[in-house]
């Protein structure tokens, strides 16, 4: 059994604490999987203090965000959570339309959401595939792994890459949806469930694995909300927000889905959360994929952001001006000289992005709300009174990636 | 009526009227820096904003129109009715302060942290105000428009290890 979080251990900064360890727990640790670094205080194999140092991965994300145009940033996106990248490029694009006034066709709010729970249900499968080798159950992590395969297979025969799509436009997508993607995702939504079973009967009530988890990294409601905590990790801890039913963007309110809540907070928690979000996903996706609406995927010309159609740019004067105008360096299209705020529900929690348009194709300000960095500060918080053993139960179960954590 | 509550009002009034505005459906406010604590108390325990998503900040060096140099970005939810708030305020060298949210919300921490790390705005009463993202001899605030994007010769600062040495 999990021992009882030690509340009452006094650490008076007068006293000494010779007997107290010190550990450093990664930068490069295997069970860590991303770089980050932890200063631990032990008191034997309890953990007295956790203090997390991060930056091993800062690249000045937001800073080139500043000097590439809004639909070259993109690329960038890809690299913060990629693990899904495809929900980064869905919230960037989202943000820069709102930012544009945009109001995307029906068949591309669609295809985003089709996507974006794609990546959501492959996101969850690492995760939870993940906490499961790292608390030794290694074919679990195997089971998750090949369903990725699959999801990536679709994600390559969408937009040509596997793991950085950089697949949404300004106004559009890449390129439209392919019959070949369409059989590849209902066999997928044919074959999924069988795994997804498979997973719940080996991990649910295996009892290494619940014993590992069950009352560790206790995370209560009012903290949660105090700490800005939001996704998986909130909703874990009874907080019954998600993006996609609160404030409906793309085309969410056409869905039939449930959000997943529980009340205990501790990993076993965010672990099931996890589990039966990938059902409620695979729901959205076989209904994105049966009720795919005709018509174009990109804006039209008339709002002049993305490229028109080959056959028009060479047959009408209309597709060859606006072609012409997006080609060349001095024209691009019109960004207001605003601000805002748009935040989309990915995979780890609230991701949005804060974009401060200057009247130029690129950017003044992009700023990235990442969910990883948001909780890895609370996890300090949950960690203190386990033992060291938990600490990788705990960092699988926050989800914590070390490129979105840093950018 | 005592002055907390005359001061209480006032506000009250301001975010109400004054310096409100709106784009494509959300609510801005802009609450002068020394009022900034109170506006987000008030804000937070009797409008029922309890999720602070965010802190940012801009920095409006070489933007059109901008009279204040730094602009200091706070996001903020209501959890009941889900509606959004972003509060601004604005800040000017030689030394932008502005009083910390730690009190009250915890998740502000970090993203103080962050703010400082990257724009060197001091957030007054924060526990424990250290970069987070760069390493601590760095001296510079990079996000910063007047920095530029290849970095002032920091690289080369590195000590370099060999095997030899290490």
């Amino acid at each position: 059994m999990p021992l009882a979080p030690v509340e009452t251990l006094d650490l008076a900064h007068d006293e000494p604490q010779d007997y107290l360890w010190t550990l450093n727990f990664g930068p490069q640790h295997p069970a860590t999987h991303t770089t980050l670094r932890l200063v631990l205080k032990l008191d034997g194999e309890r953990v007295i203090d956790a203090i997390p140092d991060i930056g091993y991965l800062h690249s000045g994300f937001e800073k080139i965000g500043e000097h590439l145009n809004y639909n070259q940033y993109v690329t960038i996106t890809d690299r913060m959570n990629y693990i899904s990248p495809m929900s980064n490029n869905v919230a960037w694009h989202g943000a820069v339309e709102a930012l544009l006034g945009l109001e995307l066709t029906p068949r591309c709010k669609y295809i985003r959401v089709l996507i974006a729970e794609l990546s959501r249900i492959s996101d969850h499968l690492l995760c939870n595939g993940a906490a499961g080798l790292d608390t030794g159950a290694f074919t679990y992590f195997l089971y998750a792994f090949y369903q990725r395969e699959v999801i990536y297979d679709i994600f390559e025969t969408l937009c040509g890459a596997r793991f950085t799509n950089s697949y949404t436009r300004v106004g559009g997508l890449m390129y439209d949806v392919t019959p070949l993607v369409i059989e590849k995702t209902r066999a997928f939504c044919k074959n999924f469930p069988k795994t997804l079973h498979d997973m719940e009967r080996l991990l649910n009530r295996n009892k290494i694995f619940v014993d590992r988890t069950k009352g560790v990294g206790v995370l209560t409601k009012e903290k949660a909300l105090n700490r800005s905590c939001s996704g998986p990790v909130a909703r874990g801890s009874g907080v019954t927000r998600d993006l996609r039913k609160d404030e409906p963007y793309l085309a969410y309110k056409d869905f039939d889905f449930q959000v997943c809540c529980s009340r205990a907070g501790d990993c076993y928690a965010r672990y099931l959360v996890r589990m039966q979000e990938m059902w409620e996903s695979l729901k959205i996706v076989e209904q994105a994929i049966e009720n795919l609406p005709p018509g174009p995927v990109d804006v039209g010309i008339d709002q002049r952001t993305a490229f028109p159609d080959k056959r028009m740019v060479y047959s009408t004067i209309e597709g060859t001006i606006s072609h012409f105008e997006l080609q060349m360096s001095n024209r691009g299209f019109e960004v207001p000289h605003e601000e805002i705020y748009f935040a989309t529900e990915a995979p780890n929690g609230e991701l949005g992005f804060y974009i401060v348009g200057d009247g130029t194709e690129t950017a003044y300000r992009a700023r990235c709300r990442p969910p990883s960095f948001i909780h890895f500060a609370v996890f300090p918080h949950l960690i203190r009174g386990h033992t060291l053993s938990d600490i990788v139960a705990v960092l699988g179960s926050l989800n914590i990636i070390a490129a979105e954590l840093d950018r | 009526m005592n002055s907390d509550q005359q001061a209480h009002d006032a506000l009250k009034n301001r975010l109400a009227e004054a310096a409100t505005s709106e784009f494509r459906g959300q609510a801005r406010a802009v609450v002068p820096a020394e009022q900034i604590l109170e506006a987000l108390k008030f804000l937070r325990n009797e409008r029922g904003f309890d999720l602070l998503i965010d802190i940012t900040c801009v920095d409006y060096l070489r933007y059109r129109g901008a009279a204040d140099r730094f602009g200091l970005v706070y996001l903020l939810a209501n959890t009941q009715t889900n509606e959004r708030l972003t509060v601004r305020t604005f800040l000017n060298e030689p030394e932008p302060s502005v009083p910390s949210m730690t009190p009250l919300w915890e998740g502000a921490n970090w993203m103080e942290r962050e703010v400082w790390d990257m724009f060197g705005i001091h957030f007054e009463g924060h526990p424990d105000l250290r970069r987070i993202l760069l390493p601590e001899e760095f001296a510079a605030f990079p996000l910063r428009k007047d920095y530029p994007l290849q970095g002032r010769g920091e690289r080369h600062n590195f000590p370099v290890l060999t095997r030899e040495g290490a």
